[in-house]
Parts: structure tokens; C-alpha cells; sequence
């Protein structure tokens, strides 16, 4: 019985949703809509768990003095200051009344713009630098596909700068085809386009299968196995 | 030789943080020194271009802004160029963000570009704001038959029937142009996919370099030209610059600008490569000659090709 | 001569009104003053056609053909109105400057306007017209001049339909795909040996789990940044489950940061379930399975932070990623650990390839749980997928020569087969 409702729930729902796809008369072409609100909906108050999981395990943590403490302190205090300025509305020129949290000269503002800001930039900065030591230790010729791919990345990598347009100037127009930005060009909108699209495909059809088992009950993990 | 067989070893187990050192220093010091070269346009970008220029004055260009602050550096550049490019061909833009923090990325093109360098472009007749809405590319389905159905007021609380260029708008499907800036999900596939190709509304795209491959398979039917990273970036301010000359101020130009670091960046990228396929040519041959003893690890781990 | 609709004399009206003007009394027929008449009667209309026709001869005709009709496979509310253009429209920039669409709950009116199509456009929807109503239509070509309208067409009522006939080509495939699906489900469950070639990856966990165990470090799992609403997720936390039972039974330690709400309460019932089925229901810990916070850098700094400090001996990255996948990976890099990765977004997996030791490639992913659960109902659904690349793979093929053969060639079947077979992988709506 604990098994049989929410598979039973996710088998009906799933199959009126794969069917509503092709009934236009209302109330079947808004459905995907309304659930995918319905979902929203839940997400958002299922935040509140997520929240109180947070300050619960972080706060746990720092009474504690647990090791590492120091950073869930950090964590609870920037959670609990944004949402104070946030719900309160600190600085907004209307006050708490000012429909717009993010309104200019908001506390919420200045901590969006001069913290959150600048942290998620710098995270996704970092990227750069694990590229380039991902790429120090993953180039290298092993064998023949991974020569292959070494000197495609060396082509991808000139072609993306202008030093690779610079390093074949000087090739007569008859052999246009073989310099860095058209081979670079070609490398990215045919083998790899070809590539990338095999990969959809299979995803594609990957997603159907897990759907029809996920729909139908055979595939029942998510609710731990049989 | 064993002291070169053993500095050849510590190279090839550089630390990381050798090579965060070096790339950091590449592109400081090439932001430092305002290294800038220039860009040859590729077709891709030229056709986003064109398209924008091939528009008659008055058409109606939306603008999703798909992003948030992680990847404003690479994509506020093209923003920014799309917002001016337009406005100097006389187009209607009508802002929107998927994305919760996209809002805010339209916010600063507004206040950055528009209200800055085009002062006497009037709110609700020239540009709109929709602002955000959750529903990922539920959103683009509804707006694609009833764009009132979900906004029925603008990012700023005003009714949407008091907008001039909104009145008597039904749905998007008279939009002369998707014009999307994404950095992930949802974003310009999911542009191309609910509304492009449904609605037969011409798309063109801007995206992160990473996402670029992603988008390659929609060109040129469903996405008529694509914009990945700041290559791209540099390259449509490099034909910007090229048709309306006032935009030759370095002021302008801060894709090209960013074009230095990545240049010298990946110089630095290619040298380590080198190095690396050096030490590691130069340890087989070396264990090839001597018997494999224990402890012998394969070099790179991780590294499968 | 072109009349127009609006009266210039009452001369004009009446002829317009009647075929040949009353009789006079007899006094006033006088030859001289028959001629005069005569040649009023011949020479007003011929002036007011020559006042006329200097703007008539300018506008566009009218549009022809006018056609309208309750708008196939939708939702209703709504009424497709096409017409023939007129010879003068030329497109954008001609003498015709767009259509304005007219509407009207009665045939004489009174007309109002409800929408504008561009130049070189032939058709409009109305999408609001209410069900069950009776509309008229015309349609007036604008230009310069004074607006040229149709004839009236109607009624029409707009009504919903309950199939979506447009989208056969996806019913057909769909059908074909699902049926595959579930032959070979029937098929394996009556005894049939399916080949399900080796997934690296995936005979790596017991080895990763067990080396995670006797090193005493814990096991990560990410389920990757998306919602439940995600099917990469949905396949991540299934393949999740199976972990966990696997760690259960080697009394290992299984940490689950989550980047979503639901994502964290599923994983929680998930993992829960699993140790009670590896009967280790005391080992379960809650607080293993945690939030961190919905933002994307956030969240990865989180989980960096916590791999530095931790240093778990196995991660499993298994579902949607995004930028955030190259850091994950080389920080998993840096502190040791064996890596199991497997996404379907495309773009991510150069940089699990690069940096893990296992990747799951796109629908690898998706057939993981099957893989992993072993059971042949399960496995059924693996060569499923496989007869579905296959029709692609022919697809792809015949449609490449078909429409090769009929752009070089020319040959009108051909053709049609080309154009057949563009519709058939087409989503566009009518």
C-alpha cells in the first residue's frame, strides 16, 4: 500500500500528461501548465524544509563547536541578514511598503550587488583556471584518439584567439581550408555539431524509456526498490 | 641524467597551483597592459548582424535575458551590443527574463546603456520591461499564443494595456525577431524549440562559449545565427564599430577588451599542454628503456581520452 | 471606371440605385432637352469617374478568395482568415502596406477592427473569438490610397477540437518507440538473454564503495542542481537509491548535499528505503542528506568546501550540471577521489570525460538504474532504446538520400518524398 498510491499517482498522471500532448480541447492543453505551476508552487513552499534544514544543521554545528564551525556560522548569518533585509525591506525608499525588494538604495540591493554578485562571479572565474589545469593534465597523446584530440583542442584553442588567424595569414586564398578560424569553424559546426546531435538523440531516447518505466512502475528506485 | 629524469617527473606532476599562478598572471597583466586585438567576424556572428540591420525601423525585437551575475562577464558584452545595434536601427525592444536573477541583468542594460547613452528613448514607446516570470519554457509556450494570459503588468507594475507598445499585442507571434542571451537552462533552446519554431518567429542567439556546441544543430533553420562567448562578442562589436563609427570608443568595446586576457590565456593554456605531452613523451621513453618497476603509476590520472 | 461606395452627386446615387432614370413628363422631351440629359447623364458620371480614378488608379485591388474558418487542432477560440493577395503587394516596402482584419457579430455590420497583418502575409488568426458565435469577415488591403476591402465571408464559429491532428508525425514515432519499449519488457520477462554490453562506470561502484569503506572516508553523491520536475534528476535519485543500498551493505558513510528542497526530501525517502531494504535501517543518518542553497555557485562552493575539508575517498556526480561541473571535478581531482560522473547535458560532459575516471555519456545515464537493478523487465527497456536509435539512425540515412536525390535531381516524386519526409520530423504548428 505505501508503494501502491504514489505509483499509482505517478502512472495516472503520467499517462493523462503523455495524452494531453495531443488533445487541444480544454481543460487537456493547459494541463501541462497548471502542473508544472502546481510544481512551482511546492517548490517554493518546500523551500521553508530546505531552509529549516539549513539553519538547523548549521546551527546545530556552531552550538556545537563542531569542526568547521566558523563556516556555518558565516552561513546562518548571511541566510538570516538577507532574509531580515529582504522581508523588512531595509533602506527601500518606500519602506516596507515599496512593492520592489530590489529597489535602488535597498540594503537588499547593496548586498546583492557588492556581495552575491561579485561571489558568483568569482566561483564561475575560477572555471578558468580549472580548465587550464584540467587541460595540463588531460591532453596528452596516450594513443592515437588522444592525439586526435590533442590537436584538436590545440586548433580550437588557437582558432578562439586572434593569434590563430595570425598563424595562417600568410596561406594563399586557394587554401583558405586550411587555416586555424575556418578549421576551428568546421571542427565546431560539423564533427562536433554531428556529434553533439547523436548525443541528443540518444539522450531523447533515453529520457522515453526512463519516463515509461518510471510511469508504468517498473522502475521503482525512487521509492527505495521492490 | 637522473636529475633531468627527475625534473622532467616534478613537471609532469606540476602543482595545480603552478598553473593557476601562471594564468592568473596572463590575464592580469594582460588587462594591465590593455592588450587588444582585432577580430574578423565569423559567419555566425555575421548573420546575427545582418538580421539585426535587414530589419525595417519599428520592428519588434524581444529580448530574453537568460543569465544571471556568474556569467555577466561573458555575456553583458553582447547585451549590450544587441540593446545599442538595435536602438540605432530604430527596433522596439521588449525585455523578459526566464531566469530569476535575468531581471536584474535587464535592469543594468537599462540603466547602463539606455538610460545613459540614449536618454530621449521613452519607456513604454521604445523599450519595455516584462521582467521575470517562473515557468521556464512554460512560460514561452503560453506567451506564444496569449501573452496577457501570464503578464498583465510590466516589471515596473504597469498595466500592461497602458503600455502603447504593448496595446493590442496578443501574443509574440507577430515579433519580427527573438533576439536571446542564455547561459544555460532555459535559455535560446528553449526559445528555439516553444517559440521559433512553432510560431515560425526568426531566432538568433547569444550564449556562453560552453553552450555554444549545444546550439550548433539548430543552425541555420531554427536559429539563424549564434553568438558563443566573448569571441563572438568581440567580433559583432568589431562589425559594430566597422558600420557606426561612434562606437570605435574604447568605452564600447569591453568584449574586445576581454579578448586579450582570453588570448593570452590560452597561449598560456597551449604552453602548458606542451608541457605536459613533453614530460609525458619523455617519462615513456624513459620507461621503456627500464624494466617497470613497483610503484610505477601511469601518468595523469583521471585523464581518459 | 471604378465606383466606389460613396456617393459623389445624387445623380451618381441614383444611377447606382436605378437602372435607367423615371420618365419626365411629356411637356419637357423636347429633343434639345433630351440631348442635354442625355449628356448629363453620360458626362457627371464620367467626370466623377475621372475625379475618381486618380486616386483609384494608386490603391491595390482588394483581396480575393477570402476564406475563413474555425482553426484546426487547437483549443478553440479561435478562426483562421486567409485570402489571395492582391497583385500590387509586393511585400514589405511596396504599395500595399498590410492588411487590416476586420470583424463584425452580424453581416452588415457594424465592422470593427481587430488586428493587422504585415505585407506579404495571406492569412490571420483571430484568437479571440469566443465558441460557438457567429462571426463575418473582411479584409481591407492598406496602402497610400483609401483602404481596398474584400467581400464578406460568414458565419463561422469557432470551436475546440479534441485531436490534435498536426502532430501525427509525433503520435506515429512515439507509438512506434513505446511499443519497442514494451515488446522487449514482455519479451525479456518470458525468458529472454538480452546482450547489454559493460558500462565502465557502473561496474566501477562496488569497487569505488569498497575502497571508500576501507579507507574510512565517506562517499559523496551529487544529484546534480536541477528540480524533481527534471528527468535527469529523477534518473540521478534512482540510481542514488541503488548506491545507497550498496554503501548500506558495506556500512559506509553516503553524503547527499542537495541543491533543491524536493530534491532533498526525495533523496531522503530514497536513501531511507534502501537501507531498510539492505536491512541496516539503524545506519541511516538524515542529516547526511542535506540542503545547501538553490544558487548554482553557491551551492558548488558549498560542496568544494566540503570535499576539501571532508576528502571523500568516492563522488558520484549523476544528473543535470551545469557550469559548475568542471569545478566539482577537478576539486574532486585534487583531493583523490574516484569519480563517477554521468549527465545528459552535452556541453558538461567534455569536462567529466577530462577530469573523472568514469562518465556515464548521456543515455548511459538513463539506462544506469536498469544496468544496476539487473532485472530483465528493466533491462527490456535498455533494447528499447536501442531499436529506437536504430530508426534513427535509418531516418537519418533515407532521409539524407531522398532529399539529396531530390534537390540534385530535381524529379517532382522525389520531391514530394523530400517534402514528405521534412513534415514528418516537422513540429511546427499549421
Amino acid at each position: 500500500m505505501r508503494q501502491t498510491i504514489p505509483l499509482l499517482i505517478t502512472g495516472i498522471v503520467g499517462a493523462v500528461l503523455v495524452v494531453a500532448y495531443f488533445i487541444p480541447h480544454p481543460p487537456f492543453d493547459s494541463l501541462r501548465e497548471e502542473f508544472a505551476i502546481f510544481f512551482d508552487i511546492i517548490a517554493a513552499i518546500a523551500f521553508i524544509l530546505g531552509g529549516g534544514n539549513l539553519i538547523k544543521m548549521h546551527g546545530n554545528r556552531v552550538s556545537r563547536r563542531k569542526e568547521g564551525w566558523v563556516y556555518s556560522l558565516v552561513t546562518v548569518v548571511g541566510f538570516l541578514a538577507m532574509l531580515a533585509v529582504g522581508l523588512t525591506k531595509l533602506g527601500n525608499p518606500g519602506g516596507i511598503k515599496d512593492s520592489s525588494v530590489t529597489a535602488a538604495g535597498s540594503y537588499f540591493d547593496w548586498l546583492y550587488q557588492y556581495v552575491f554578485r561579485p561571489c558568483g562571479a568569482t566561483m564561475f572565474a575560477m572555471l578558468a583556471f580549472y580548465v587550464a589545469s584540467a587541460s595540463f593534465r588531460a591532453f596528452r597523446a596516450k594513443n592515437a584518439e588522444a592525439t586526435l584530440l590533442l590537436v584538436v583542442a590545440f586548433i580550437i584553442l588557437l582558432g578562439r584567439t586572434f593569434v590563430g588567424t595570425l598563424a595562417t595569414a600568410w596561406l594563399p586564398a586557394e587554401l583558405h581550408f586550411l587555416t586555424v578560424p575556418y578549421l576551428a569553424e568546421k571542427i565546431m559546426t560539423v564533427l562536433n555539431f554531428a556529434g553533439n546531435r547523436a548525443i541528443m538523440i540518444g539522450i531523447a531516447l533515453g529520457i522515453i524509456s526512463t519516463s515509461l518505466k518510471v510511469i508504468i512502475g517498473i522502475d521503482r528506485s525512487y521509492l527505495g526498490g521492490d | 641524467m637522473n636529475r633531468f629524469i627527475a625534473t622532467v617527473e616534478k613537471l609532469d606532476r606540476l602543482d595545480r597551483r603552478w598553473v593557476f599562478l601562471v594564468v592568473g598572471l596572463a590575464v592580469v597583466l594582460a588587462t594591465l597592459f590593455g592588450l587588444r586585438f582585432p577580430e574578423i567576424p565569423t559567419p555566425l556572428v555575421a548573420a546575427v548582424f545582418d538580421k539585426i540591420e535587414s530589419l525595417p525601423a519599428g520592428s519588434r525585437v524581444l529580448l530574453p535575458f537568460d543569465y544571471d551575475p556568474g556569467t555577466e562577464p561573458e555575456l553583458q558584452p553582447m547585451a549590450d551590443a544587441f540593446v545599442r545595434h538595435c536602438i540605432e536601427k530604430g527596433h522596439r525592444l521588449y525585455f523578459i527574463a526566464l531566469w530569476p536573477l535575468g531581471q536584474n541583468m535587464i535592469e543594468s542594460v537599462v540603466n547602463g546603456v539606455i538610460s545613459v547613452e540614449y536618454p530621449h528613448l521613452e519607456y513604454g514607446r521604445d523599450y519595455v520591461d516584462l521582467g521575470y516570470k517562473a515557468g521556464n519554457e512554460g512560460v514561452i509556450a503560453v506567451i506564444l499564443t496569449d501573452l496577457k494570459k501570464l503578464f498583465t503588468t510590466d516589471a515596473r507594475g504597469s498595466a500592461i494595456d497602458e503600455i502603447p507598445m504593448l496595446a493590442g499585442l496578443a501574443n509574440i507571434q507577430s515579433f519580427d525577431l527573438i533576439l536571446s542571451i542564455s547561459a544555460g537552462y532555459p535559455g535560446t533552446k528553449e526559445w528555439v524549440q516553444y517559440a521559433g519554431t512553432p510560431g515560425n518567429i526568426p531566432v538568433a542567439g547569444g550564449c556562453t562559449a560552453v553552450q555554444a556546441p549545444l546550439l550548433y544543430p539548430y543552425h541555420p533553420d531554427q536559429l539563424l545565427g549564434l553568438m558563443g562567448g566573448i569571441k563572438a562578442a568581440a567580433e559583432y562589436e568589431q562589425l559594430l564599430m566597422q558600420k557606426y563609427p561612434q562606437f570605435a570608443d574604447p568605452s564600447f568595446l569591453t568584449a574586445l577588451a576581454r579578448m586579450g586576457p582570453q588570448t593570452v590565456t590560452h597561449l598560456a593554456i597551449i604552453f602548458f599542454i606542451i608541457l605536459g605531452n613533453v614530460t609525458f613523451t619523455i617519462l615513456r621513453r624513459q620507461r621503456r628503456r627500464q624494466p617497470a618497476g613497483p610503484g610505477d603509476a601511469e601518468p595523469g590520472r583521471g585523464a581518459r581520452a | 471606371m471604378v465606383l466606389t461606395a460613396k456617393p459623389l452627386s445624387p445623380l451618381h446615387c441614383d444611377l447606382e440605385s436605378h437602372a435607367t432614370p423615371q420618365p419626365r413628363p411629356s411637356h419637357l422631351r423636347s429633343s434639345l432637352q433630351l440631348a442635354l440629359i442625355a449628356l448629363a447623364l453620360v458626362w457627371v458620371p464620367a467626370v466623377a469617374a475621372v475625379d475618381e480614378a486618380g486616386p483609384a488608379a494608386g490603391a491595390p485591388a482588394p483581396p480575393t478568395n477570402l476564406v475563413a474558418r474555425d482553426t484546426p487542432s487547437d483549443r478553440g477560440e479561435s478562426i483562421t482568415i486567409a485570402w489571395t493577395r492582391p497583385p500590387e503587394d509586393t511585400g514589405p516596402g511596396g504599395p500595399v502596406t498590410g492588411y487590416r482584419i476586420l470583424r463584425a457579430a452580424a453581416p452588415d455590420g457594424p465592422f470593427e477592427p481587430i488586428g493587422q497583418a504585415s505585407p506579404g502575409r495571406s492569412q490571420y488568426a483571430d484568437r479571440d473569438a469566443r465558441d460557438g458565435v457567429d462571426f463575418y469577415y473582411r479584409v481591407e488591403a492598406l496602402s497610400a490610397g483609401a483602404p481596398a476591402a474584400s467581400a464578406i465571408v460568414g458565419p463561422v464559429q469557432a470551436r475546440p477540437q479534441w485531436l490534435n491532428t498536426n502532430q501525427w508525425n509525433v503520435f506515429v514515432i512515439l507509438a512506434l518507440l513505446l511499443g519497442f519499449n514494451l515488446y522487449f519488457i514482455e519479451h525479456i520477462k518470458k525468458g529472454g538473454k538480452p546482450y547489454i554490453r559493460q558500462i565502465a562506470g557502473l561496474e566501477a561502484v562496488a569497487e569505488a564503495v569498497g575502497r571508500a569503506t576501507e579507507m574510512g572516508r565517506p562517499i559523496l553523491f551529487v544529484p546534480g542542481i536541477q528540480d524533481m520536475n527534471d528527468i535527469q534528476t529523477v534518473a540521478g535519485v534512482t540510481l542514488l537509491g541503488h548506491i545507497a543500498r550498496t554503501v548500506a551493505e558495506y556500512d559506509s558513510r553516503l553524503v547527499v548535499p542537495t541543491s533543491r528542497s524536493l530534491v532533498m526530501t526525495t533523496a531522503r525517502e530514497t536513501v531511507k528505503e534502501a537501507y531498510l531494504a539492505a536491512g541496516r535501517p539503524e545506519s541511516y543518518d538524515e542529516n547526511s542528506i542535506y540542503y545547501v542553497t538553490d544558487e548554482q555557485f553557491g551551492y558548488v562552493a558549498g560542496v568544494n568546501g566540503y570535499m576539501v575539508r571532508e576528502k571523500p575517498a568516492t563522488c558520484f556526480y549523476l544528473g543535470a550540471f551545469f557550469a559548475e561541473s568542471l569545478i566539482l571535478a577537478e576539486t574532486g581531482n585534487s583531493i583523490g577521489a574516484i569519480q563517477v560522473a554521468g549527465t545528459a547535458q552535452p556541453a558538461q560532459l567534455p569536462f567529466f570525460v577530462a577530469a573523472c575516471d568514469y562518465t556515464l555519456i548521456g543515455e548511459e545515464l538513463f539506462a544506469a538504474s536498469a544496468y544496476l537493478s539487473g532485472e530483465p523487465k528493466q533491462l527490456g527497456s535498455i533494447k528499447g532504446q536501442d531499436v529506437g536509435k536504430l530508426l534513427s539512425i535509418a531516418s537519418i540515412v533515407i532521409g539524407v538520400l531522398v532529399l539529396t536525390a531530390a534537390a540534385v535531381t530535381g524529379w517532382g516524386p522525389l520531391v514530394s518524398i523530400g517534402h514528405f519526409v521534412r513534415e514528418l520530423w516537422s513540429t511546427a504548428l499549421v
